[in-house]
């Protein structure tokens, strides 16, 4: 059973990285602005001037 | 599919207004305006024309005056706008309220199109900002401004930018506490579970292991999440005030010490789970209460609304100076709907000033030469020059600002209602607390200790700290989606306490600019003619409006033209001799001038009694609303304008309690005496004149019809068109507070409960577990749940 000991280290020290990742998203300013990449990603280079008009 | 094809044929391409009236064609495509052409055309040229296949008539109407921008080119203006200047690029970043569409994304992203030297631009999208990178030495501040405002999108240029400035650390900072109490509070659970579910005694080393590690979990949560409460309650103790903090905090410190010496002395298992779970949940309903709202402005004073900078004469040439840099004696230039900017004599030109944000006035008022005019106003009409005989600061207007309602602390407005009831809770539960100690004190210390630290732990009003900020969240968002913005939570609770209403008049239950006039006249065809024809020839603002009036009549000669100003005018027409003015001036009979409290234009011609045109402002549909707030409040009207329309209004408002011709300082007078006897009052204003009215107030409710407009700073921002549902709004606010009360008495329910494990000493971590979730996940579904259903009830939702 002391391969727990493994794992829970290894568990805890995933979770830390998951937490470091946010940490520097949030430092980042990735939350900053939660909405225009939701409308960014929709818009192509060169939209189709049909493709609108239904 | 015909139906689409003539809409296209008569709404504007770029902003879909209707342009039946006037149709300017380019591509085959039709125009309101030559402004929404100029932009088509740039996009066209720029092969842009995507703009206009992602939505359907994206553009903003450009049917409005050109703004001179001159000012962005006085190097102390551009220090001030900029984020950041190097050698070869700067970064700025504008406020832009046409933002509205996907196509303002792409648009606006896509900006190094039309100017290469526009190295990056990118939008967000909620706060209405571009953040835009260019290159210094060959595009200047200016010119990225211009191409701006040539597309239609004109940045809203302010240096108290309050807006742009405002400081989002905090909330940066309460996520990374919440993410830090969450990951520790997940972490703890998983390593609790085993201790609950039982370990069996082979496997006793997991158990110390475990311990340990929940230990080092709770370090993290003590140390930084929960380090705010620490402090709160600590300088609310010096304050000698009990808040819901120090129980809180008490709890924290007692749950971690508690913890660590259980696993210390391997007596138990200690609450690692419950301390982090309490902090997590805790910094949860913290970072619900605190709603920003990205495009509204609650702070704002008359710096926003006045320019940035004014051109002043010197000698020969005019020159934009920063606003703060005006000084008495300098000469300024003031064009049609300029803003004056500081108080000032008259020296050249025609002004007609619109006073209607300033004193209340609703008609715009003529100055002559030599005369002061008061700084706030906007000219309408010709460019006048002024000399400045008051600093900025110091002009009739601005002074008002130097009250003390705008400098002392806005904290203690009403006390609310988790502040009135945390200071009983506090020393009801230190009171339960130290009698169990003694109580047990006296067969067993052991027990005690161990019955005097659960009391605390138990007991700690987790529940009751996240009722408030649950419940009024929601609300809030409720008000939000009916065009009602309140500043915070503790507004909703201000709401429910009011007892008094006081209303400003123009802008608030008039709509600006509107006015409906009135024929009260048996004229024929021809005589309208003539009248047409002598109020033409008026600058007058009721001339104005009447010759507005009866436009389509074409203008005849007049001949002996003569205007008394203030009285009114007299005129050969048709060889008849007519005379337009006040009663007194017409000579009207008592008899058929019925009464002197509206505006009223009288006309005779060749001493015949024609008639009267009323000129009365065009009221908001909410004031028959506003009457049935009445008899459960106290209404008064308090208007900066003359009492034309003392009686119209008396059938909403008591005539004892309507007061005209008030200055902004006799408004905020007039609140702070009402609050004096005890009265808790809500202003309900929309101009400058109303600043220290509604800072004054208990609660301050700006009204605006464009929430992107100025409007002064105050506790609440109400779109117009929701006037009529301000009496559902604070019947809300009051069902809002209910649910507070009964989630609070819930959540005492759970703290008798665990009271009587508590007290006995026998507090297992396992019930601390269980109960602390469980009363915190009632109390949140059960205030969003009840709030909501209140507001289907009120029909807000």
């Amino acid at each position: 059973m002391s391969i727990i000991y493994f794992l829970i280290g290894c568990s805890v020290l995933l979770a830390l990285v998951f937490l470091g990742a946010f940490f520097w998203a949030q430092r980042n300013g990735q939350h900053d602005d939660l909405y225009t990449p939701s409308v960014r990603i929709l818009l192509d280079d060169e939209p189709d001037e049909k493709d609108s008009k239904k | 599919m015909k139906q689409a094809e003539i809409d296209q044929q008569t709404t504007c391409y770029h902003c879909g207004n209707d342009c039946a009236d006037e149709r300017i064609e380019q591509d085959e495509k039709v125009f309101c305006c030559n402004g929404c052409k100029e932009v088509y055309s740039i996009l066209s040229q720029n092969g842009l024309c995507s703009y206009y296949s992602y939505n359907e008539h994206p553009g903003v109407s450009q049917a409005k005056a050109s703004k001179r921008l001159d000012y962005l080119k006085e190097p102390s203006i551009i220090r001030e706008l900029i984020d950041y200047s190097d050698e070869k690029s700067t970064v700025v970043t504008f406020y832009i309220p046409d933002i509205h569409c996907s196509s303002c994304i792409w648009l606006l992203e896509h900006l190094n199109t039309i100017n290469p030297f526009i190295y990056h631009a990118r939008v967000d999208f909620l706060r209405k900002q571009v953040n835009i990178r260019y290159d210094t030495q060959l595009i200047t501040l200016h010119e990225v401004v211009s191409l701006l405002d040539k597309i239609g999108y004109e940045p809203l240029i302010s240096l108290q930018d309050v807006v742009k400035k405002q400081t989002f650390d905090k909330r940066d900072n309460l996520v990374k506490k919440i993410a830090v109490a969450g990951f520790c509070f997940g972490n703890v659970m998983l390593l609790s579970f085993p201790e609950y579910l039982g370990i069996s005694v082979y496997e006793q080393s997991f158990r110390q292991f475990f311990g340990w590690l929940n230990l080092a979990f709770c370090l993290p949560v003590l140390l930084y999440s929960s380090t705010g409460y620490f402090k709160s309650a600590w300088t609310n103790l010096k304050n000698k005030v009990l808040n819901i903090d120090f129980p809180l905090a008490l709890g924290i410190a007692v749950l971690f010490v508690r913890t660590a010496v259980e696993i210390l002395t391997h007596t138990g298992a200690g609450f690692a789970d419950t301390m982090c779970g309490l902090v997590f949940f805790l910094l949860v309903g913290k970072f619900v209460q605190c709603k920003t709202y990205y495009h509204l402005s609650f702070e704002r004073d008359y710096r926003s609304f006045f320019p940035v900078a004014v051109q002043v004469i010197e000698g020969e040439t005019e020159r934009p100076v920063p606003l703060s840099n005006i000084q008495v004696g300098q000469r300024i230039l003031i064009r049609n709907n300029e803003i004056i900017p500081a108080d000032a004599i008259l020296l050249k030109g025609d002004a007609r000033v619109d006073f209607s944000f300033v004193t209340g006035e609703s008609v715009p008022v003529n100055k002559v030469l030599g005369e002061v005019v008061y700084a706030g106003g906007r000219q309408t009409g010709e460019a006048i020059e002024l000399e400045v005989v008051k600093p900025v600061s110091q002009s009739y207007l601005t002074r008002l600002w130097n009250n003390e309602a705008f400098t002392r602390t806005q904290e203690n407005k009403i006390q609310t209602f988790s502040e009135k009831i945390s200071q009983y809770f506090t020393i009801a539960l230190l009171l339960i607390a130290f009698s169990s100690l003694f109580f047990w004190l006296a067969t067993d210390v052991s027990r005690a200790i161990s019955a005097f630290t659960a009391v605390l732990i138990i007991a700690c009003p987790c529940a009751l700290a996240l009722s408030t900020p649950f419940t009024m969240s929601a609300a809030l968002s409720i008000f939000d989606k009916n065009f009602f913005y309140l500043k915070n939570t503790a507004v909703v609770e201000q709401l429910a306490h009011i007892d008094t209403i006081v209303l400003d008049k123009t802008g608030t239950i008039t709509t600006n600019g509107d006015t409906t006039i009135t024929a009260h006249m048996t004229a024929t065809d021809t005589e309208k003619q003539m009248i047409y024809s002598v109020c033409a020839n008026s600058t007058h603002p009721l001339s104005r409006l009447i010759s507005q009036y009866l436009d389509n009549y074409s203008k005849l000669d007049t001949n002996s033209y003569y205007e008394v100003p203030g009285r009114g005018i007299t005129a050969d027409v048709n060889g008849k001799f007519i005379k337009v003015g006040s009663a007194k001036f017409v000579d009207v009979m008592q008899a058929e001038a019925p009464s002197a409290q509206k505006t009223e234009v009288h006309v005779s011609i060749d001493e015949r009694y024609i008639g009267y045109f009323t000129i009365q402002q065009q009221y908001r549909d909410g004031v028959k609303a506003v009457k049935s707030l009445s008899p459960a409040y106290r209404l008064y009207l308090l208007s900066g304008d003359h009492g034309h329309e003392r009686e119209a209004l008396s059938s909403v408002f008591p005539i004892e309690d309507m007061f005209f011709e008030r200055t902004p300082q006799e408004k905020l007078d007039f609140i702070k005496h009402l609050q004096q006897n005890g009265h808790k009052v809500m202003m309900i204003g929309d101009g400058l004149n109303d600043a220290g009215a509604l800072k004054q107030s208990d609660l301050g409710i700006a009204i605006t019809d464009n929430v992107n407009n100025f409007s002064p700073g105050s506790d609440a921002i109400l779109d117009g068109r929701s006037l009529k549902k301000l009496p559902v709004f604070l019947k809300f606010s009051k069902d809002a507070l209910r649910v507070v009360y009964i989630s609070f008495c819930i959540s005492l329910t759970y703290n008798v409960v665990g009271l009587s494990y508590a007290v006995s000493g026998k507090l297992s971590p396992l019930i601390a577990a269980i109960l602390m979730p469980m009363s915190t996940f009632t109390i949140i579904s059960f205030t969003s749940l009840a709030t909501h259903l209140a507001a289907k009830k009120r029909k807000l939702i």
